[in-house]
């Protein structure tokens, strides 16, 4: 049985401020990504920490985890990168977000699945490099690290590939959507590069001024509409690839 | 992970399993030095006995004087040990601090806990009045512990306001740092002479106060508190990359912090109210463990301990040592001992600490 994660009028409030309401979506199943899209600000973080249960409000936040266990133990969030000031190795950091909740005892297969992770991202080069010493990019690929080596259902990414390289995102992209496949995981990720939410992801959430606006397929939300709507964007969808489509911007330099 | 296993992967394992040891091997190094330091600790005094009598004396053997051993066992064991447990104590704390304020001056001194129990101790000393009066015999160390645990806990409730940060907590212990200091300073102002230098020597910190009982407790407080931070290894180590993302590993980020300053409080105010204001182990103490070991609590704390607990162990050698005959408070000693050996260490590691 595949993860489900489905939400109900879900919202956020800080105090008395609302700053995100009416967020409802169909039961998103393990295997599918979802990307989360918006301005800045429109309440994307904010949602990610409602669904991993750092933040309260109202609303439905049902989870079908399809394994045994509490379903919390099966969401993992990765929050946007932020630089620490550790002389933690990058391994240790990757282990410490297993043993979270775990037994205390670091066992042969804790570091097996550590080395798995870091090889699947690419990363063992930097494995006994200290977290303050790497680059936004680097960080990011630990950050991931960190969530895929606690084996989650639901993985919730705000911005995973922001600080990446274009080689770095084609291929993190690319592991995420797999992984998705091949484990039933169900993928929601946050990311502003429309032609990387055409190429990745199976559904769109479009997230404006902390309501939600729409939530369906790929290639039924991403539209000139929504462009001019969302983004005060002229631009057009076109298919020049075999693969997928592409979002191609014709306004004018400067222009807002 | 999403790639065929067939693919052989690189055992980063092998290299982490090595330096695992090199920690076990550096917390071993620091036992060895710390149980020498004792002994040598034993060794020296006013009175001078030989390495062979001393030895002879702490196995308990007839050979040696009814003198010796009272010496040994009566005068200069409880001191000894105190040291190594105050200095583990206050190590410990500093180390607990620095991880959950995220900040690396944070320590028991730079918070102002040490100067709430120097205040508490002074108005003992100077007034005669106990905050809990019946206890006579214990007056100048309650008043100080309840100083500094009142100063610990104004520092947690004011980190738990909203919107309150870091840099807000660590700022607002320098503020009472600056309060005690000036309170303190009415105090001496207002005491007679004999009282001042009885405030002025307790403030310097002094090992000769230790009894039995008073070590018994010390011990009892850091025996309680470490197995509650080790339980916490993990947690402890996720804060250290940031509140988001330990909660997003599902710690109860709020309730650590919580739990942690209390263990501190006690394991801070503990030892000040026993043998003064030693400054400078709470902060250096857990700094060295840094470079030795790292930040992964498994060895980080044990590092701390143990490091805290060598360096105010030789410094009570040293105090000994310096004129012989003579023993230095040993508050004067620590930051003369240990910055040298700080500013070697900042110096040979090329790895930034903070």
């Amino acid at each position: 049985m595949v993860a489900t994660l489905q939400l109900t009028d879900v919202g956020v409030r800080y105090g008395k401020q609302e700053v995100l309401s009416g967020v409802t979506t169909p039961a998103l199943k393990g295997g599918e990504v979802t990307a989360v899209i918006g301005p800045n600000a429109a309440g994307k973080s904010s949602l990610f920490r409602r669904i991993a249960g750092l933040l309260d409000g109202p609303g439905d936040i049902r989870i079908g985890d399809g394994a045994s266990g509490s379903p919390e133990s099966h969401v993992c969030y990765m929050p946007q990168d932020t630089s620490v000031n550790t002389v933690l190795t990058v391994y240790e950091s990757v282990l410490l977000a297993r043993k979270q909740g775990a037994p205390r005892k670091v066992t042969d297969e804790d570091l097996q699945e550590v080395d798995r992770v870091l090889f699947s991202l690419n990363i063992e080069a930097i494995a006994f490099k200290g977290l303050n010493e790497l680059s936004g990019g680097q960080r990011q690929l630990v950050s991931l690290a960190q969530v895929l080596v606690r084996e989650p259902k639901i993985l919730l990414l705000d911005e995973p590939t922001s600080a990446l390289d274009l080689h770095r995102q084609v291929e993190v992209l690319a592991l995420i959507r797999s992984l998705a496949r091949d484990r039933g995981i169900c993928v929601v990720l946050a990311i502003h590069d429309l032609n990387q939410v055409l190429r990745v992801a199976d559904r769109v959430m479009v997230i404006d001024a902390g309501t939600m606006v729409t939530c369906g397929p790929v290639n039924d939300v991403i539209t000139p509409t929504l462009l001019q709507a969302i983004y005060r964007v002229d631009g057009r969808i076109e298919r020049c690839s075999r693969l997928c489509p592409h979002v191609i911007i014709d306004g004018p330099m400067g222009h807002a | 992970m999403a790639h065929s296993p067939a693919i052989a992967i690189p055992k980063g394992r092998g290299t982490y399993c090595v330096l695992v040891q090199r920690k076990k091997l550096v917390l071993l190094a620091l036992g060895l030095v710390l149980i020498l330091s004792v002994i040598a600790d034993l060794g020296l005094g006013p009175a001078r006995y030989t390495m062979r009598e001393v030895v002879l004396a702490l196995m308990g053997s007839p050979e040696v004087s009814q003198q010796i051993s009272v010496v040994i066992w009566d005068i200069r064991m409880p001191v000894a040990l105190m040291a190594v447990v105050v200095g583990a104590a206050l190590s410990a704390a500093g180390a607990q601090m620095q991880t959950i304020l995220n900040n690396p001056l944070a320590s028991p001194f730079t918070l102002g806990i040490s100067a709430a129990a120097s205040f508490g101790a002074s108005v003992a000393l100077v007034f005669g009045v106990g905050f809990l009066p019946w206890a006579i015999d214990y007056v100048v160390s309650i008043n100080a512990l309840l100083m500094a645990m009142a100063a610990a806990l104004f520092i947690h409730f004011m980190s738990q306001q909203r919107g309150v940060t870091v840099e807000t907590i660590v700022l607002l212990g320098i503020t009472l740092v600056f309060t005690f200091n000036a309170l303190l300073a009415l105090v001496q102002y207002l005491a007679s002479e004999q009282a001042l230098s009885a405030v002025v020597f307790w403030t310097m910190g002094s090992l000769t106060r230790a009894t039995w009982p008073k070590l018994a407790i010390t011990t009892a407080v850091v025996a309680v508190s470490l197995p509650l931070f080790m339980r916490r290894a993990w947690a402890l180590t996720a804060l250290r990359l940031g509140d988001d993302k330990a909660a997003s590993f599902g710690v109860n980020v709020r309730w650590l912090r919580l739990e942690t300053m209390m263990i501190i409080s006690l394991l801070a105010a503990v030892p000040v109210a026993f043998v003064g204001t030693i400054g400078f182990i709470g902060l250096v103490g857990p700094h060295i463990a840094r470079m030795l070991v790292g930040e992964d609590q498994r060895y980080f704390l044990p590092a701390s301990v143990l490091s805290g607990a060598a360096i105010l162990s030789l410094t009570s050698v040293v105090s000994k040592s310096i004129v012989p005959g003579t023993i230095f408070p040993i508050g004067i000693i620590t930051a003369l001992v240990g910055v040298p050996f700080l500013f070697s260490l900042i110096m040979s590691t090329r790895r930034r600490a903070w």
